[in-house]
């Protein structure tokens, strides 16, 4: 077995590693290409690895260079971090096979793939962190390589979304350091797990919530919550679908899993404002979210509008703040990262048929794409909440967890935003695959339109785990239930980071 | 000294706002720069100002006495600086190309937007 401390820094140290490594290699599309594969695979391997031992052993902790816990830099796992882990190598693995059948090789052989490593290395070190001024560092890096991924082809829309994505990510840094800066001023630590223990003990629990703050306002803008998304659908239709279905599975997730971290470990004093603040920004985010995509007719926009929407159910069941409502919350995630990431797949696949993403273009593709009709259909329910995909029981899940404890409103809403979502997806469904083609469409009989080899792997690949996680739903929702019971209760990830000290 | 510092982060944040509000591309720049200077001068004025008392353990004892001058806070600043710095680099790029692009620094020039609406 491997010492912890090796295999919490791995996902990083690979990434970052083979990062470098292929802006070495010589410039050209297979070098490149297969060491990022080879490294997504060692990162979904390490996942797994971390998600066995701190299953089967307790939370993971490391502290690098050998300095105890509040001084040094310290990685933890615990089963979300793991799971989280795991789930962005295998996004990582689908996104890089995508890449390899979708982009043209003069872009493969430039620093896209590079860049990809760093993004995915960013995203992990954000998981395992177990210090708030080291998230910082690693959101940063994280959104580094996603605004050179996003202007890479410098087209003027990309310039319009990169400026615009830019620079409301750099406020929201600022809010984030200034958030940082302000409780390390107030409890002299920032190593999570320390100030779990100090900051109850302050007496300053006003001080604490206007922190707090801070923290909200600077993770929900990552997370794409309202009212603060007005970054997400301004910039994520620009880029390759390859790129967008890598944010769209991991940036907002960052921003998600850091609220749920410091909500749980740090600020939990003023639970009673803080929920209801969370209630009431995930029900609005919700809303917004669905409503936005009702009006938007291209694919990539309207799948956008959703991702907020999602993260509205999420940042809801974090509101809840009980067990059941966490450990739905962690179900709902993992179901969420494959359902939006097979949508924006088949977007991507769709648009090498019709070359267009504007639906009032598309058509008939029921008859000429039967299979990449299945492919979209199985995740657009399971994203709405159909039985038997996963997305039923992430979804009762959360309600069941409103019901118990009587936020009827959140149920409710939680309800009639699945109804609209599904609505929406009938839109995307009757307009792209359903209906004939416009008949003013510029034929163009001598450029044959097709998929070509290997896009349509990892779009069957990300449904069959919808099927698979729809089916074999339970031992998700215990993990998931595992998962938020060391969340819920903060001393053995305590216990696992100040060892040294009684 | 306090009091100083902190109207002076104010003020950054203001212009640094203000900057962020105006058709710009290059100002907006120049505001994102004015904030994360305002926030560095944050961290360094939240975490206490200290005069001529190095964080060093005297002799004969274990550990520090106060009052002492936190190194941490400005290793997190010093950090916060190079990061600002390259992400600015970034972005100054991006200034550049949109500049070429449009030929004016007006970010409503940019604006794809309303030519593929509907």
């Amino acid at each position: 077995m491997m010492p912890s401390s090796a295999l919490l820094s791995l996902p990083m140290i690979l990434c970052l590693g083979a990062a470098a490594a292929g802006q070495l290699t010589p410039s050209r599309a297979w070098p490149r290409r297969w060491l990022a594969l080879m490294t997504m695979v060692s990162v979904t391997a390490v996942g797994a690895l971390l998600l066995v031992t701190v299953r089967r052993n307790g939370i993971q902790a490391a502290q690098m260079g050998g300095w105890a816990a509040p001084f040094g830099i310290t990685l933890v796992a615990d089963l979300l971090s793991a799971l989280m882990v795991l789930v962005t190598g295998l996004m990582g693995l689908t996104v890089v096979s995508f890449s390899a059948a979708t982009l043209p090789a003069s872009r493969e052989a430039g620093a896209y793939y590079p860049l990809v490593l760093v993004l995915v290395g960013g995203v992990c070190g954000a998981f395992l962190t177990g210090d708030l001024f080291n998230l910082f560092v690693w959101i940063e890096v994280m959104l580094g390589a996603s605004f050179v991924l996003l202007a890479l082809e410098a087209r003027q829309e990309q310039l319009e979304a990169s400026i615009k994505y830019m620079s409301l990510s750099l406020i929201g840094s600022v809010v984030l350091l200034c958030a940082v800066g302000l409780l390390y001023g107030v409890a002299g630590t920032l190593n999570l797990a320390d100030l779990s223990v100090t900051v109850p003990g302050l007496g300053t629990p006003r001080l604490m919530t206007a922190v707090s703050m801070f923290f909200l306002v600077a993770f929900a803008l990552k997370a794409g919550a309202f009212p603060l998304f007005f970054w997400l659908p301004a910039s994520y239709h620009t880029p390759p679908a390859a790129v967008t279905t890598l944010f769209s599975a991991l940036l907002t997730k960052v921003g998600v899993y850091a609220l749920a971290r410091v909500f749980t470990l740090v600020f939990t004093q003023d639970a009673r404002f803080t929920s209801t603040l969370l209630l009431v920004m995930g029900g609005l985010t919700m809303v917004t979210g669905v409503l936005g995509a009702v009006a938007q007719y291209d694919v990539r926009r309207l799948l956008s509008f959703h991702i907020i929407s999602q993260i509205g159910y999420l940042i809801a069941a974090l509101g809840l703040m009980t067990r059941g409502a966490l450990a739905a919350l962690i179900a709902f995630l993992i179901h969420y990262i494959f359902a939006k990431s097979a949508l924006f797949l088949v977007s991507g696949a769709t648009a090498r048929v019709t070359r267009t993403y504007d639906l009032h273009q598309m058509g008939n593709l029921y008859r000429t794409q039967p299979l990449l009709a299945a492919l979209f259909f199985i995740p657009a329910l399971s994203l709405a909440g159909v039985p038997p995909f996963s997305g039923f029981f992430a979804k009762l899940a959360i309600i069941q967890a409103a019901l118990r404890t009587q936020h009827w409103v959140i149920a409710g809403t939680a309800v009639v935003v699945g109804l609209l979502t599904l609505f929406s997806m009938m839109k995307i469904w009757r307009e792209a695959f359903w209906k004939a083609p416009p008949e003013n469409q510029p034929q163009e009989p001598n450029r044959p339109l097709s998929l070509g080899d290997g896009v349509l792997g990892p779009c069957i690949a990300m449904t069959t785990f919808m099927v698979v996680l729809g089916v074999g739903a339970e031992p998700l929702l215990e993990l998931a239930d595992a998962a938020a019971g060391q969340l819920i209760d903060p001393t053995e990830y305590v216990r696992a980071v100040l060892r040294e000290r009684p | 000294m306090e009091l100083f510092l902190a109207l002076t982060v104010g003020a950054l944040f203001a212009a640094g706002l203000y900057c962020l509000m105006l058709h710009s591309v290059v100002r907006l720049a120049l505001g994102l720069v004015l904030l994360g200077s305002a926030s560095n001068l944050l961290l360094f004025t939240v975490n206490g100002l200290q005069r001529g008392f190095a964080p060093l353990v005297p002799e004969g004892q274990e550990a520090l006495t106060r009052p002492f001058a936190d190194p941490l806070p400005q290793a997190f600043i010093l950090t916060a600086i190079v990061i600002n710095f390259g992400l600015l680099a970034l972005l100054l790029v991006l200034v550049h190309r949109a500049a070429q692009e449009t030929g004016t620094d007006d970010t409503r020039a940019l604006r794809t937007e309303l030519k593929d609406s509907q």
